[in-house]
């Protein structure tokens, strides 16, 4: 089947990508793009290690045909990390430990971004049930949850701290 | 023993790869690329146990971006060899089957193309002639005669020096049977486990212009895998440069050498970087578990708590193929009878073969499964004289200066001020008798 | 049918080492121009957190602040040889290597000091903070970056060591067992409570409790980690994990984390820990390890604490919701 043409916004820029159809977002993020953050842990939609937002809401990239982002807006931990320093949610991830291999640490940043924006105080269930969908084989999820409440602290103009 | 004073030692650092954690710029095999690399991906047995008569690539090779497929005939010594390298023989796995499949998804020969698809679909397309045979799933039906044999040397049992299994022989425990008051048996089963890590195992070979091959790999061993990839490809060693020391999660499922040595041999016989990553249901179904392991306790037991006479009875399911179990079962042994005190102990630890997935190193390794039969035995015990389960461990605890089953002198025991310590965190108020043991004092345990 | 709560308990060992030994390690160690510390390895972190904490071995071996001292690994080519990541050996081994090279750079590094401030070697001391002093007599020092220039350019000196550390390979005795299997040993106590559902079968593990001896804690906030990842792996193996859901048959056997279960971010208990230190006299700075065994003690106690909430002792696992309605029916039958 032919390649095509999709336009959409990568973390805040319009690009135009030519991709075979049913391309996956993770393929493209991954292989062409070389856009690295965005890891690949199953491939079956099945530990969010892939998790990007699509117009703020996470989705799994893993699944994702490019061309259902065609003239969205797409998120990638590229794009929430600054230039220079870290982003509230970096900074809280970091000073709480929220991490020991790391590989899914950046689906589980984007989806505590996706949390975070919609609900700028979210208590414990609400942050439990925003991670389901993602995997942590090493961490037992209680220091991310942490990470995840400091992170809000800090988002809302209170002091961090671990 | 270190002396000086402590700056760094006991400080809670943040982790010095935190940062590139946070931001997903730490660099795991999967993140490495090159321009013209190929894919490797391989064709696995369909069944549990079956004779290879034949294998037809023609359908395969016609698929677009298919470059070639790896047979046995290809690798220069097809012996998979990780035990060698720490002195335990014999060798039994091959790197690619030969004329004999012994578990379902064990790999038969690899196809190297231009791209995953192209890799994939070839994979699909080769013809098996496979015979199929009986296979065995039960590691006491695999010892039974009669049961179908997985190992050139007759048996479905690792062969200790001669004997059937592991042995330790401590004391006399038919005659502490005989004394005590209490006998305790019960049957333990573990079920096999995959170490499940976000990362899957995997490897990125590149042929570099001297000659030489880098090997970016996710090993949690690196040069037991350069050295077990040279002896297998039998080139001299120095000929491997291997670079890692980032791994997505490892937990024992990363020692295996399973990917490096095949992907060596692709980008040695096409002089392009190879890349071969294990998909995740590769990862669930092939890659090796922590094999299942049934455990027979028979306990003496004494009216005050004392435990007289243990024998032990054990069966490591190691899957098709040795990988590390036999070493497992030693470390089993010396582990099984727990940190207790007793002054007969009998332990047979077998590594039988059957024809799964094998078994292999995972954390806790041999002594998470001894650890829970003895922990569940201890409070069957403990229910079955009435006492109360902490004093059942009180008053068994092994102290400094005794002597273990295998005959090691106890060093740095502090299994009662462990459990002293547990009992304050949780408000359990132990009997002052309890509270007032140490493990230098042999007064008031069970043999002093 | 009713929810029923029990407590239940397990004390445990765990060897640090490669069963049996010979499993060596190698560090390098050099200083940069500029009082940078290099320990050069081979060693691999799996997200256990080596490399931080061998970093923070080196600084107090050296008596040089944490901030000057980089870990580079892993490569075959620059690092020395390491046995590997496994059998909670790394802190142990890599950890008594670097100490070892440690020393031997500290040695030349107060030798040149203690030739620039024209004292003896042993007159000296090092403050952790990036200065060598002499002792009793703090206002004469010297400060790192000093001293390494002083050894690059006007002593011609490397001020570098070499580590290594191998437990002797134990044999073992055919007949009886007899062997050396490890270096030291570790222990934990774990208490568990659960709630058993007597209509599902499904057991909630409200906390995990426990006490660690583990000799040093390099890093409390990586003790902690494992801890607590161990503590939900325990609680999975004991009540979710199997790769062949009908053992011994392989039949059915999962593919990926929708049918290999694996607890998520809901079905974690309260983690509670207290860690003590009776330092070994085999590790670096007393260290005994804890990286493999803190899934031990949860497994057993979980299943003690279910046997104590429902009377019945499941000998199998994992513990499914279906073993343990069948054990209440065979119990009812009784």
């Amino acid at each position: 089947m032919a390649a095509k043409i999709v336009t959409f916004n990568l973390n805040g820029r319009e690009i135009d990508v030519l991709v075979k159809p049913l391309t996956t977002m993770q393929t493209l993020l991954r292989e062409q793009l070389e856009y690295f953050a965005t890891k690949s842990g199953c491939r079956q939609g099945g530990c969010g290690s892939c998790t990007i937002l699509v117009d703020g809401e996470p989705m799994a990239s893993c699944l994702l045909p490019v061309e259902d982002v065609a003239g969205k807006e797409v998120t990638t931990l590229e794009g929430i990390t600054p230039d220079l320093g870290l982003h509230p949610i970096q900074e809280a991830f970091f000073d709480n430990y929220a991490m020991q291999c790391g590989y899914c640490t950046p689906g589980i940043i984007m989806v505590s971004k996706a949390l975070l924006d919609r609900n700028p105080h979210p208590n414990r269930r609400e942050i439990v049930e925003a991670l389901a969908g993602n995997v942590c084989r090493c961490t037992g999820y209680e220091p991310i949850i942490r990470a995840v409440q400091d992170a809000a602290a800090r988002m809302n103009g209170q002091q961090g701290g671990a | 023993m270190t002396q000086g004073k402590l700056n760094a030692v006991g400080q809670s650092i943040k982790r010095r790869d935190g940062l590139g954690h946070v931001t997903g710029k730490t660099v795991y095999v999967d993140d490495v690329k090159f321009r013209d690399m190929l894919h490797l991906k391989m064709v696995r047995s369909p069944v549990p146990h079956a004779r290879i008569k034949g294998i037809d690539f023609s359908e395969a090779e016609k698929v677009p971006g298919f470059v070639r497929a790896l047979t046995h005939e290809d690798v220069p010594k097809n012996t998979y060899t990780i035990l060698c390298l720490i002195g335990v023989g014999p060798d039994e796995e091959p790197v690619l089957a030969e004329d004999e499949v012994r578990y379902k998804g064990e790999q038969i020969a690899a196809i190297i193309a231009e791209t995953e698809e192209a890799a994939m679909e070839a994979v699909g397309k080769v013809k098996l002639d496979l015979e199929e045979l009986p296979a065995v799933f039960d590691v006491e039906e695999a010892l039974k005669p009669g049961a179908p044999i997985l190992k050139h040397w007759g048996t479905n049992y690792f062969v200790y020096e001669g004997h059937h299994c592991r042995r330790v022989r401590y004391g006399d425990v038919e005659k502490g049977f005989a004394e005590a008051d209490f006998i305790v048996e019960e049957r333990y089963q573990t079920s096999p486990i995959e170490h499940a890590p976000t990362e899957t195992t995997g490897c990125v070979v590149k042929p570099e212009a001297d000659g030489r091959y880098t090997v970016y790999t996710n090993t949690q061993a690196l040069f037991f895998t350069l050295d077990n990839a040279a002896l297998i490809l039998e080139v001299p060693f120095n000929k491997l440069h291997l670079v890692g020391g980032t791994v997505g999660g490892g937990f024992g499922g990363k020692v295996d050498v399973i990917v490096e040595p095949i992907t060596i041999l692709a980008a040695m016989k096409t002089g392009r970087p190879v890349r071969y990553v294990f998909m995740r249901d590769e990862e669930m179904r092939v890659s090796s578990t922590r094999g299942a392991w049934r455990m027979y306790y028979k306990d003496g037991v004494m009216k005050d708590g004392r435990i007289v006479a243990r024998q032990v009875t054990t069966y490591a399911d190691a899957g098709a193929y040795n990988r590390h179990t036999p070493y497992a079962v030693t470390k089993h042994a010396a582990n099984a009878a727990g940190p207790y005190n007793i002054p007969n102990v009998s332990i047979d630890a077998h590594c039988v073969y059957t024809n799964r997935q094998p078994g292999s190193a995972m954390r806790g390794f041999a002594v998470t499964p001894a650890s829970f039969a003895l922990e569940v035995q201890m409070d069957k015990i403990a229910e079955t004289i009435g006492m109360d389960p902490w004093e059942i461990r009180f008053i068994n605890a092994y102290r400094n200066g005794d002597m273990k089953p295998h005959r090691k002198v106890v060093e740095d025991a502090t299994l009662i001020e462990t459990m002293q310590a547990a009992a304050e965190m949780v408000g359990t108020e132990l009997p002052e008798r309890l509270k007032a043991m140490h493990s230098n004092d042999r007064e008031g345990g069970n043999h002093g | 049918m009713a929810k029923l709560r029990g407590t239940g308990m397990a004390a445990v060992n765990y060897p640090t080492g490669m069963n049996l030994g010979g499993d060596p390690s190698q560090a390098l160690i050099h200083a940069t121009t500029t009082g940078t510390f290099v320990i050069s390895l081979s060693s691999t972190d799996l997200g256990q957190g080596l490399k931080t904490v061998i970093a923070q071995i080196g600084a107090d071996a050296l008596g040089v602040p944490v901030e000057n001292v980089m870990i580079d690994t892993a490569d075959t080519d620059t690092g020395p040889h390491c046995m590997g990541t496994f059998a909670s050996r790394a802190t142990h081994r890599v950890g008594n290597a670097v100490v070892m090279a440690a020393q031997e750079a500290r040695k030349v590094l107060l030798e040149v000091a203690a030739d620039e401030l024209e004292v003896s070697p042993e007159d000296l001391e090092t403050d952790g903070q990036g200065n060598i002093l002499v002792k009793g007599a703090p206002s004469r020092s010297i400060g790192l970056v000093d001293t390494a220039l002083a050894a690059h350019f006007k002593y011609a000196k490397t001020i570098s060591g070499r580590g290594m550390f191998m437990k002797p390979k134990s044999d073992v005795d055919p007949e009886t067992g007899a062997m050396d299997p490890d270096s030291t040993e570790a222990h934990a106590c774990t208490v568990a409570e659960v709630e058993v559902d007597t209509e599902t079968g499904e057991v909630k593990v409200l906390s995990i409790k426990s006490a660690y001896e583990i000799g040093r804690q390099v890093n409390p906030a990586l003790v902690k980690g494992q801890i607590e990842g161990g503590s939900v792996m325990g609680m999975s193996h004991a009540l979710l994990e199997t790769t062949a859901p009908y053992y011994p048959a392989i039949d059915h056997s999962p593919g990926g984390f929708s049918d290999y279960l694996i607890p998520g971010s809901a079905d974690i208990p309260e983690i509670e820990s207290v860690v003590l230190e009776y330092p070994s006299s085999t590790g670096p700075f007393g260290v005994k390890g804890i990286g493999e065994m803190t899934a031990n003690s949860p497994i057993p106690a979980i299943v003690n604490a279910i046997n104590n909430a429902i009377g019945v002792r499941i000998t199998e696992l994992p513990v499914t919701p279906e073993k343990i309605l069948r054990a209440l029916e065979m119990k009812d039958k009784e």
